[in-house]
Order: structure tokens, then sequence, then C-alpha cells
């Protein structure tokens, strides 16, 4: 952060659905005060007022899908101090990824009416692919209070808290039960990242791993050990091609379980 | 030996199943919150309960490695489950303790301790393989040169309603480690759930004092006969088995052990059977602070030594692995421990292997090492 | 003289509640390293620490970091911590200036045994910044310099830059202590021997029935340093090592510093080598 002033804040978004940059302005209660800490230089969702760099932090979302997306998030990083992703678009390319395994250039001609006017790249590939990234919030989207967390934690000049173990983690100390164990609900909370505070184990259903990949994720064994309490394979595969299928850790998962004769 | 008088310490007396109510009216009423085993989200929880009609009634829980499945059973005890993936840490030792608050006045800072507002808590239904996690965590909170207050506070003002196994789940191994299914000692009242009636032992003053206004007759040498029967038949079930004979030497000697990176395959550092298990006390201390930076909370939150920051040091991390997260856990709980506090870590209760989504065994494991022999 | 003061911390009613403590003084060390004084606000906190012993120093909002106290115990009023600017928690209390505040709670662990080296030839082996928890133990032995046999110092560094304390080496050495001091790497204005620390051993004679050895440093330098010792026939039980683990309390409730059977919070940080050679160096463990 700067010694004196406040620090420069700007907020871009390359390929996706605004839902990250939402959960910014759900932070109602503390926006007020986050606004008196420092100076949105660019927010387009908020404000039209533009300026220009450096900045101390950008917080980026989405991914990057075409030649504009990356001249843009090289030159973000050229510009800013801090590099903050938001969301699994951001951190695994999310769910627009899917089309990574696809013919781009043949669903172009088969959706758009004009598809000399799309200039996609083949793939939606994360930021960190491109430039370096200083924190990653995870989620899809991500939480407020990890959004909070980050902020306060870049404001004060500490690294942020972003426990990168697995949901499970958070079912337990909230309490909630296991669907996988109580009802043989498929799960992939525990390869998952926190972050979300488990939610949808909450509602007795299984984490679809929007957080992406915790560290150390053994999907490999996950995968097995669905497959040995009945689940059918399309149906891990299918989890495991979700918003952030493109994650390494899961995108060779998927590959192994699809090449693995059963 | 009706109503006014209550039982003198070490008693043995019979109640009527519906008079177990009474006593838990009398302990609401001298302010305890009673937590209890009940049924929600589809299985067994400890939560807080009020009538016994909340206590799992005619469930049963079949357990086994990687899973737990509640089941509709044809009968009217009260305490006929197992236990589930909750155990009374929770209450005493809480997922989550705020310890201090700091707050920010002119140049310095003022730290004061975080009040626990919680009531006293009422156990009821406490296993003999709980009772002893619960004298396991004092030997690490209370026990030692240091006590920990947060801890202290909760445990001493507990009341405990412990209760013999009238039935045993293929993942329980108490009888190995010498941990049940017969309650010995640590409770208020222990109980003993017989088809039409209860058969109470008064551990304590506190719990000859509930006993006021009960219906309650002396234990005649016939119920007390039954009582043990149907313990022997609890530990008849009990067909897991750890041997412990050569702890904690096997597990020093099998430190590099290539079985660990078997399991390793398998494991996936998910950390679940460190939170269920009752004994684990590894904690992490967290900073929370306002936009400013002015007011801080500091918690303490549950950790495990399979969560990769655990083992953080400058300049690397001491278990960057899951082989060796997974041996620091195993061999902590049932060789270190031994070590450290002069008994072992584990009680034999199989929360680790029926909460562990691989269904991971404990038991299997160490006797597999054991086979395979020391490398 | 002092003696081996053990707080007692269960009196406290919260051990985990910090004092407040100013900063008096801050003395860069090396790149990235400085010395802070650090004295309670609170008159009435008890004094007093061993050579060897830790505090706990935090900064609300960041965290608690775990620093061996380095200054002389015979005044124990204004202790001092170097600190490495490592983490969070450091580097904030690297932007701390004299004057400034932090909480502290101390002092905490298992000291370097002085009494047992009384009589005998004290050697004291360190890299980096693991001579800081050793500078107690020099300091204590200028002051009762007649109670050992011979003291050494066998100290070393990556670079000259990297070395902590070097304008006292002078004042150790006229105080009676044998100065072995070298580098990995020199520059042109380095003097004194190049070369890793263990090759000191070879610079000297030792007498293996009364020599006892204390040694801080990365782990991988101790265990040369208690190869060489071992080589030269000292005991293993005459070789204590202090060891580092990431700590959250260091009082023995968090578990985060456990090797084997010892919890290096309340059973170390120094240990009698044979009390943790299984575990030792161990890969992993
Ligand atoms: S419900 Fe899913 S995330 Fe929660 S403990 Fe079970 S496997 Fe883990
Ligand atoms: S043993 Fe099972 S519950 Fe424990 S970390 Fe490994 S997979 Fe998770
Ligand atoms: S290690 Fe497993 S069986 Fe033993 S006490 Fe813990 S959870 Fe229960």
């Amino acid at each position: 952060m700067p010694a004196n002033g406040k620090p420069r804040v700007a907020v871009f978004k390359l390929a996706s659905c605004d839902g990250c940059q939402l959960q910014m302005l759900n932070l109602e209660d503390e926006l007020l005060d986050l606004a008196g800490q420092m100076e949105i230089c660019y927010f387009l969702e908020a404000r039209s007022q533009v300026l220009d760099g450096p900045y101390d932090v950008a917080l980026v979302e989405g991914s990057v899908t075409t030649e504009h997306d990356l001249e843009r998030v090289r030159d973000i990083r050229r510009k800013s101090q801090t590099l903050v992703t938001l969301g699994a678009c951001a951190n695994t390319g999310g769910i627009q990824a899917l089309r990574n395994m696809q013919d781009v250039d043949e669903y172009t001609r088969a959706i758009y009416a004009n598809p000399a006017y799309i200039h996609a790249l083949a793939q939606s590939t994360p930021i960190a692919a491109h430039v370096t990234v200083d924190f990653a919030i995870n989620g899809c989207p991500i939480s407020r209070e990890q959004l909070l967390e980050v902020l306060t934690s870049l404001l004060i000049g500490r690294s942020p808290q972003l426990p990168a173990h697995s949901v499970c983690v958070e079912c337990k100390r909230k309490g909630t039960v296991c669907v996988l164990v109580s009802k043989g609900i498929a799960c992939l909370g525990p390869v998952t990242h926190a972050g979300c505070g488990a939610v949808c184990p909450g509602f007795g259903r299984g984490c679809f791993a929007c957080y992406g990949p915790m560290e150390s994720a053994n999907a490999d064994s996950l995968c097995q050990g669905l497959a040995a309490r009945g689940v059918p394979r399309p149906e891990i595969l299918r989890l495991l091609n979700g918003f952030t299928g493109w994650a390494e850790e899961f995108r060779s998962a998927a590959e192994r379980l699809e090449r693995a004769t059963t | 030996m009706v109503g006014s008088a209550t039982p003198r310490v070490s008693a043995t007396v019979v109640l009527s199943k519906p008079a177990l109510q009474r006593v838990l009216d009398n302990l609401g009423n001298s302010g305890f919150q009673l937590i209890g085993p009940t049924v929600r989200d589809g299985t067994l929880v400890l939560a807080g309960i009020g009538n016994i009609s909340e206590l799992p009634v005619g469930w049963a829980l079949e357990q086994k490695p990687g899973s737990s499945r509640l089941l509709r059973i044809n009968s009217t005890d009260y305490f006929g489950c197992t236990v589930g993936p909750h155990s009374w840490k929770r209450y005493l030792f809480p997922p989550q303790t705020d310890l201090l608050t700091a707050h920010r006045n002119g140049k310095g800072w003022v730290f004061e301790p975080s009040p626990d507002d919680a009531p006293p808590f009422a156990f009821i239904g406490v296993r003999s393989c709980d009772l002893h996690a619960i004298a396991i965590q004092d030997d690490v909170f209370v026990n030692g040169n240091i006590r920990d207050p947060h801890y202290a506070h909760r445990r001493e003002r507990a009341f405990i309603m412990a209760t013999n196994c009238n039935t045993a789940a293929s993942t329980c191994f108490c009888t190995s480690m010498k941990t049940g299914p017969r309650v010995h000692s640590g409770f208020d009242l222990a109980l003993t759930e017989l088809p039409e009636c209860f058969v109470i032992e008064i551990g304590s003053e506190a719990g000859s004092d509930v006993l006021a206004g009960v219906d309650w007759q002396p234990a005649s040498a016939f119920d007390l006969g039954r009582v043990s029967q149907l313990i022997q038949r609890t530990e008849r079930q009990i067909q897991r088995q750890l041997t412990t004979s050569d702890l904690p030497k096997l597990l020093y000697d099998t430190i590099d052990h290539p079985h660990w990176d078997v399991i390793a395959m398998r494991c996936l550092s998910c950390a679940n059977c460190t939170l269920v298990c009752p004994t684990c006390f590894c904690s992490t201390v967290e900073d929370h602070s306002d936009l400013t930076g002015s007011d801080t909370k500091r918690t303490r939150v549950w950790d495990s030594c399979f969560i990769l920051d655990f083992s953080h040091l400058h300049g690397g991390n001491s278990r960057p692995t899951i082989k060796s997260r997974f041996r620091q856990w195993m061999t902590h709980k049932l060789g270190a421990w031994i070590d450290q506090f002069g008994r072992s870590g584990c009680v034999g209760c199989g929360r680790c292997i029926a909460w562990c989504p691989m269904g991971i065994d404990i038991t299997e494991e160490l006797s597999t090492l054991r086979s395979l022999g020391a490398r | 003289m002092s003696t081996t003061v053990l707080l007692d911390r269960a009196a406290t009613a919260d051990p985990m509640l910090p004092y407040m403590a100013t900063v008096r003084a801050i003395r860069p060390e090396a790149y990235g390293i400085s010395t802070f004084s650090l004295e309670y606000d609170d008159a009435s906190v008890p004094l007093g620490f061993a050579p060897g012993q830790f505090n706990m120093i935090c900064l609300p909002g960041f965290g608690e970091v775990a620093i061996s106290i380095c200054s002389d115990p015979n005044s124990p009023k204004i202790m001092e911590h170097t600190i490495r600017y490592a983490g969070s928690v450091t580097r904030a209390i690297g932007r701390l200036r004299v004057g400034d505040s932090v909480g502290m709670r101390g002092p905490y662990g298992t000291p370097w045994p002085m009494q047992l080296a009384e009589g005998k030839d004290l050697m004291i082996v360190s890299g980096g910044i693991g001579l800081a928890p050793l500078r107690p133990v020099i300091l204590e032995a200028l002051h009762r310099r007649s109670s050992f046999g011979r003291v050494l110092v066998l100290y070393g560094g990556r670079t000259p830059q990297d070395l902590l304390y070097t304008d006292e080496f002078e004042k150790w050495q006229n105080g009676g202590i044998e100065m072995y001091v070298s580098v990995d790497r020199a520059d042109e204005t380095w003097k004194g021997q190049v070369g890793v620390i263990p090759m000191a051993f070879y610079r000297t004679r030792l007498d293996h029935r009364n020599t006892l050895v204390f040694s801080c440093g990365p782990e991988i330098m101790m265990r040369f340093v208690i190869y060489e010792a071992m080589a030269r026939r000292i005991p293993k039980e005459a070789i204590y090592v202090s060891m580092e683990r990431n700590m959250k309390c260091a009082i023995g409730f968090c578990g985060h510093c456990q090797l084997g059977p010892v919890f290096i919070c309340k059973n170390g940080p120094i240990f009698r080598f044979s009390q943790v050679e299984s575990f030792f160096g161990r890969e992993e463990f």
C-alpha cells in the first residue's frame, strides 16, 4: 500500500458473467467504509468514472478467451502492483473452458450467423496462464467474506488468509453432516478448495467444486472411491468437468478416468 | 424411596423410562443446556434437546468404512444408536473459540479476553469411549502445567450422564483400546438401558441431586446382573480389533515403510478423520480485523495435521506430501501420544473409519504395517 | 548470577493473553534482519528468562510469532529479539518504529543447560540467525567467565553481510571467548575464514570428556555439527540442539510444533540430542 494517500483500486472484467463483481457490490454494509479507505479508479459495474493507472490493486474477473483479453490482462499486470483474480473463470478458465476440449471454429459456425466477427482463442484460459497472479479468490461466484478478507488484509498490509484445505474441513467445523458418507451422494468436497463455507452439503447436495482444486487434491483417488460406491462413470466425469474442470488436477483426473477400463 | 429422598453417591437405582424426562427437566431447571444424540439431516448428531422423545428412539446406525446409515428398527430404546459424526468436543473444545480482542488506543493496544457466554452443558448419553476421549482432552487442556481457561470453563461446569452401550457398530473397537463398552468413572450419572427401565449408577453429588423428586427404586442384584449381561453381549458384538502391545515402537520403526506410500495413494488429505475424532485437539489461531486494523478479534479454530498449512515452516513445509501427513496422524494418534500423555490417543470409537470418504481404516492400516514388518 | 527462571504462567488467568510492550530500540543486523528491544509497559509483569527461551510477539491483525530472546538474562527488563522479516507478522514488525507497541507473552520453552556447562568446555556452534538464541549463553558466560572452561564460538554465515552481532565479536574475544567465524562466500571486505561451519571443528582440539556442544542453525548444518562432534567422541548426551517448528500457542495446546513424541514449545526448543535423535532430520517427519 502507498505510504501516503489511499490505495488505488481497479476492478476489471474479462470473459465472465459479472457475478463476482456483483459480490463486491453486495458488500453493502462495508462498501461505504471501503470507499473511504481506498480510491476506486475503475469499476464500470459501479460507476462510470475512469482513472488511469498505475493501480495499487487490480481485481480481475473472467478468463482469457480472446486476443483482446490477452492484451488487456498483460496491460493490467503492467499497471498494477498487486493483481488479485476473482472467481472460477479467472482462476481456472471457468465454465467457458468446457469448449477447450472441442473445436471452437465448429462451434462458432454452428452458433453465430456471421462467424467471421468472432475472434475467439482456441481455449479459455486462466489469468495465471499469462501473467503473475498475487492472490486468487476462488468460487463461482466468490464469497463476500473472502473478498473482504483480501481487501482488509491488503489495506493493513498482511497476506490474506485464504485457506487452501478441503471443503470437508468447513463441513466439519460447521457440523454439517457429510452427504457422501451418510447418504452416498457424490461430493467433490474432499478435493475442493475451501472458501464457500460448504454451502452445497449444507443443503444436502454434493459439492461440485466451484472453488477449484484444493492443495494436494487427490482427485484420482476420489474418482475411484466414487466409482466403488457405484457412482456411474459419466456422472463422475460430469462432476469433474464443471465450473473449474479445466484446472489441471481435475482435467487430468477426468482424462485418466476416461481412459481407464473398468 | 420415592420422591423427596435422593440416592447416595455410588448407589445404583432403577427408573422407569418416562421418569428420565423428569431428570432432564431437573437439569434444565438448574440452568443446564441439555446436549444429546438426536436425528437431524438424516443422521445422528449431537444437539440441544429438551425432551426424551428427541432422542433417537427406533433408530439404529449401521456403520462401515466410509459409510454411516440410519436405519429404522423396531425398538423403543432411547440410547440404541452408537456414535455419529459429532463428538462432545464440539461443546468443550468448539470448532471456533474467541480468545481475545485487541483494540487500538492511541499508540498502543488494549487486549481483553473474550467472554464465553455458553451455558453449562449437560451431556446426555456419553458412551464409554467418548468419556475416555474427554479425559484425553483433559490431559491436553487442563492436566498439564498450563490450563486452558476456555476449555476449563466449559469442562468444569459440564454435567455428564453416561450410558453403557447396549449395542456396538462394526466400526467399534473400544475393547482393544480398553475404553469400553462399560463405563467405569468420570460421570455424574451412568445409565444402562434395559428394555423396560433404566438402571442408573450415581457418580456424584450433582448426579444424586438431579434425582430429586424422581421416582426411583434401589437396583436389585437381579437388575445388576442384567446390566452385566447386557454389556457382555455388547462386548461380544465387537469384532474389530487393534493390537496395542507393540505400540508406540511399531510406528517409530516403520517411519520409512513403503506402505505409507500405498495409503497416500488413497488418502485425500481431506482431514475428516481428525475432525470427527473426539481426541484430536490441534488448532490454529486467526486474527480478524476491521478495515482500519484498529479492532481485532483473535480466534482459535480446529486445525488438522492433514492441512498443508499446519506444517508451514519458514523456508519450506515440513509435511508437504499426503504420505507425511497421514503418517503424522497415525503415528501420533496410536504411538507418540503414549509418550506424550501416557496413554493412546485413540479410544476406538470408529468415527474416523466411518466418516473417511475413502473408508480408510486405521485398524487395518496398522495391522498391514505390522504384518509387512519394520523397514 | 542468573538462575533458570521458568515463570509460572499457570498463575495468570489467560495464558494466551499478551501484555503490552514498547519498542525501545531497533538495531539493523543484516539484510531483512533487525534486533528489537522490547519492554513490558506494565511494571508488574514478572520478569526473568533463561538463555534459549523465547517470547510470543504479536501485532493484532497480523498474528503471533515465536521469537527467541537474544539478550543478557541478567538484565531482563529490556529483552532483545532478533527478527527476520519472513512472514506476514514479522514483516509488519519490521515496519514498526521506536516507541510503537506490540503484544508479548512469555518466556516459554526449555533453556540451554548452563548449570551442566559449569566447569566444562562449552562449544557454541551456530549458523546465520541461529546465533540469536545462543547470544544469551555467550553473554552469561562472559559474566561468569571463570565458571566455565574454554568457551568456543563457531559461527558461520552465507556471506559476511549475513553475520549477526559482528560489532560485539571483539568484546567477546577480549572477554576470553575463542571465536571461529567463517562465511560460505567471501567478498573483498572479508579477512576471515571461508568454508562451511562444521569445518571449524578441524581448527581446534577438543577434550571430548569435558565438552558440551550447544548448536542452533539450519537443520542440515546441525546434522553436520552432530556428526563432527560425535566423530570426536563427544557423547550425544553432551550435545544440545535448538529445534524449530511453526507454533500457534507456545503452551502445548495447538499441536503444531510436534516432532514425534515431543512438543517443541514445552519439551523444547532446546533438546539434548539423544532425546530427539530418532526423529532428527527425518524427511518430512
Ligand atoms: S459433504 Fe462433501 S465436503 Fe462435506 S464432508 Fe462430506 S465429502 Fe466432504
Ligand atoms: S484418512 Fe480419510 S478422512 Fe482422513 S484425510 Fe485421508 S481420506 Fe480424509
Ligand atoms: S482415531 Fe478414530 S477410532 Fe480412534 S478415537 Fe479417533 S476417531 Fe475414534
